[in-house]
């Protein structure tokens, strides 16, 4: 039941992200999708994820979001028109996405046995921890050599735009 | 169920009662501190000032700027004081209580990432300011909306490592076990208060704190002599009570998780003498004497200290703050794995060194959890 009414305003603040006019609106309804993710984290007993999502998503990387189209000052005079052939593009790689999308879904395994969600631990930090350091070890190391070498591309790229401006 | 609810409203009220007070015990330590009287006209001492300062606020008319986002600009003040007030419902405010014949623990809701979940809060009360700063219309408020939000940013990331420290010497992000973990004052031949095993992270959450309230030396925000108001130039009656409130909401809140995270919560020395009921009620005492000192702090420094300019706010928060936490960090982290012989045992033990010591720290957590659970 619960599930439903959130699987419904999750859905339905994701598609107003989309339909709104304003880009910082559409940013607001984003955060607000975040807080509906969290909430189904919450519903499957994951409250670490969810207060990561939190922190990470809602609180971090939308508030960079936010703080971009602030000093971009987009409206709808100064925004450029986008031609008939950009559109086309849009709808193609949307339907190509779609079709992706639910042929994953499709034959994707919903069997229970995946995770036991009803299980009272089933997303503590305990339980988190050992599976990330043990099973997934890998996984996890590769992923934080990625976060470096995103950072360091990062702060390199800064540093030369400032040196051929000097 | 009936004890929750009665434990949130109380809290709801002492909160916002305290967040009131606290404008006139502001006022009243910047006249000690100035050599003035400061307010005095309104009631003995001045103490019925916020009544006549909230009557003010509401009386005034309510007034939305013709370019302003119109739903926004009421969203800002609300999801300001919104977030404020909901930090409270993890902090534990006492030991347990006991009334007819039941035990009724002072948190409202002991949740197992409660440390987190404050961080999390914290960097949810940004949007506030964001969109109240931004939905005004004004450049003055837009520029105080992204010094806020880019001050909060860069504070946070010391603030949330110099907290990693203090979880990892309790091994639990619950702050119910951080604050049990530090029982008494001497413990082990040592000062069991985390302020003394962690006194540089003490430090930088104290220095963040300050920063996360936008107040003195750290208040850009809303600097007078460069932005108006700030991100609330163009609010005014309640919606600018509300922002106003909300910074005296979170000075009470901060002051809390600082004395529940570094000097011992509700614990104090010879503690052991007492126990049951009586333990409770001093333990609270306790606790609101040791939150009352931290506000006085957060205004002694505000009466004391200039505002700092810009860039040295960022220079502060990103060279020094940050590389001084992860240090601390890394040296907590070697003291920790050598004084749990990581690197004396032979390589065959090292693997089951962690599983042991999980399963010696990890019984009592357990249930600890199962209890709280059940209690629910």
């Amino acid at each position: 039941m619960i599930f439903w009414l959130l699987g419904g305003l999750t859905i339905g603040t994701a598609l107003m992200v989309v339909l709104s006019k304003h880009p910082v609106r559409s940013v607001l309804f984003l955060v607000l999708t975040f807080f509906m993710i969290t909430a189904n984290y919450v519903l499957m007993n994951a409250q670490f994820i969810a207060i990561v999502n939190i922190i990470v998503y809602a609180g971090a990387i939308m508030v960079l979001f936010l703080f971009v189209l602030m000093l971009l000052n987009l409206n709808k005079t100064n925004e450029p028109k986008g031609s008939i052939l950009m559109t086309f593009g849009a709808v193609i790689a949307a339907g190509g996405l779609l079709t992706v999308l639910v042929a994953a879904i499709r034959d994707a395994v919903l069997a229970p046995t995946m995770i036991d969600a009803n299980s009272e631990n089933a997303g503590l930090v305990e339980n988190l921890g050992e599976l990330l350091f043990t099973k997934y070890v890998l996984p996890f190391e590769v992923s934080s050599i990625l976060f470096i070498a995103a950072m360091v591309g990062a702060v390199l790229l800064a540093k030369r735009d400032k040196q051929t401006q000097e | 169920m009936l004890s929750k609810i009665i434990l949130i409203v109380v809290l709801f009220a002492i909160t916002l009662g305290i967040a009131a007070y606290l404008t006139l015990v502001e006022r009243k330590v910047a006249a000690w501190l100035q050599d003035r009287i400061g307010p005095d006209r309104a009631g003995p001492w001045g103490i019925l000032q916020p009544l006549a300062d909230a009557g003010k606020m509401f009386f005034k008319e309510d007034f939305i700027p013709t370019n302003a986002d119109k739903w926004l600009f009421i969203l800002g003040p609300g999801i300001a004081m919104f977030t404020a007030l909901l930090t409270g419902s993890v902090i534990p405010w006492g030991p347990d209580l006991e009334l007819f014949g039941t035990k009724i623990p002072l948190q409202v809701a002991d949740v197992n990432i409660g440390i987190l979940f404050i961080m999390g809060i914290v960097s949810i009360g940004v949007y506030g300011i964001m969109i109240g700063g931004w939905a005004s219309n004004n450049k003055y408020s837009l520029y105080g909306a992204i010094r806020a939000s880019s001050q909060m940013i860069s504070y946070e990331l010391a603030m949330g490592i110099s907290v990693i420290t203090i979880v990892m010497m309790t091994g639990s992000l619950s702050i119910r076990d951080i604050v049990d973990q530090q029982h008494g004052f001497w413990q082990d031949g040592w000062f069991s208060w985390n302020v003394f095993k962690q006194p540089l992270a003490f430090l930088i959450f104290l220095v963040t704190a300050l920063a996360e309230c936008n107040r003195a030396p750290f208040d850009l925000p809303e600097c007078e002599s460069e932005l108006i108001g700030g991100y609330h130039t163009e609010y005014g009656s309640m919606k600018l009570g509300f922002y106003l409130f909300a910074e005296y909401v979170n000075m009470f809140i901060s002051s809390a998780v600082i004395s529940a995270l570094f000097f011992g919560g509700y614990n104090f020395p010879g503690m052991d003498a007492f126990s049951g009921n009586t333990l409770a009620i001093l333990g609270t005492l306790v606790f609101f004497g040791k939150t009352f000192f931290f506000i006085f702090v957060f205004m002694w420094i505000r009466w004391t200290l200039p505002r700092f300019r810009y860039d040295q706010l960022m220079h502060l928060g990103w060279k020094k703050l940050i590389p001084i936490s992860m240090i601390n960090l890394l040296v907590t982290g070697v003291v920790i794995a050598l004084t749990s012989g990581w690197f004396t045992k032979s390589p065959k033990s090292i693997e089951t060194v962690p599983a042991a010591k999980k399963e010696v720290v990890r019984e009592p957590k357990q249930l600890s959890m199962y209890n709280a659970k059940h209690e629910q």
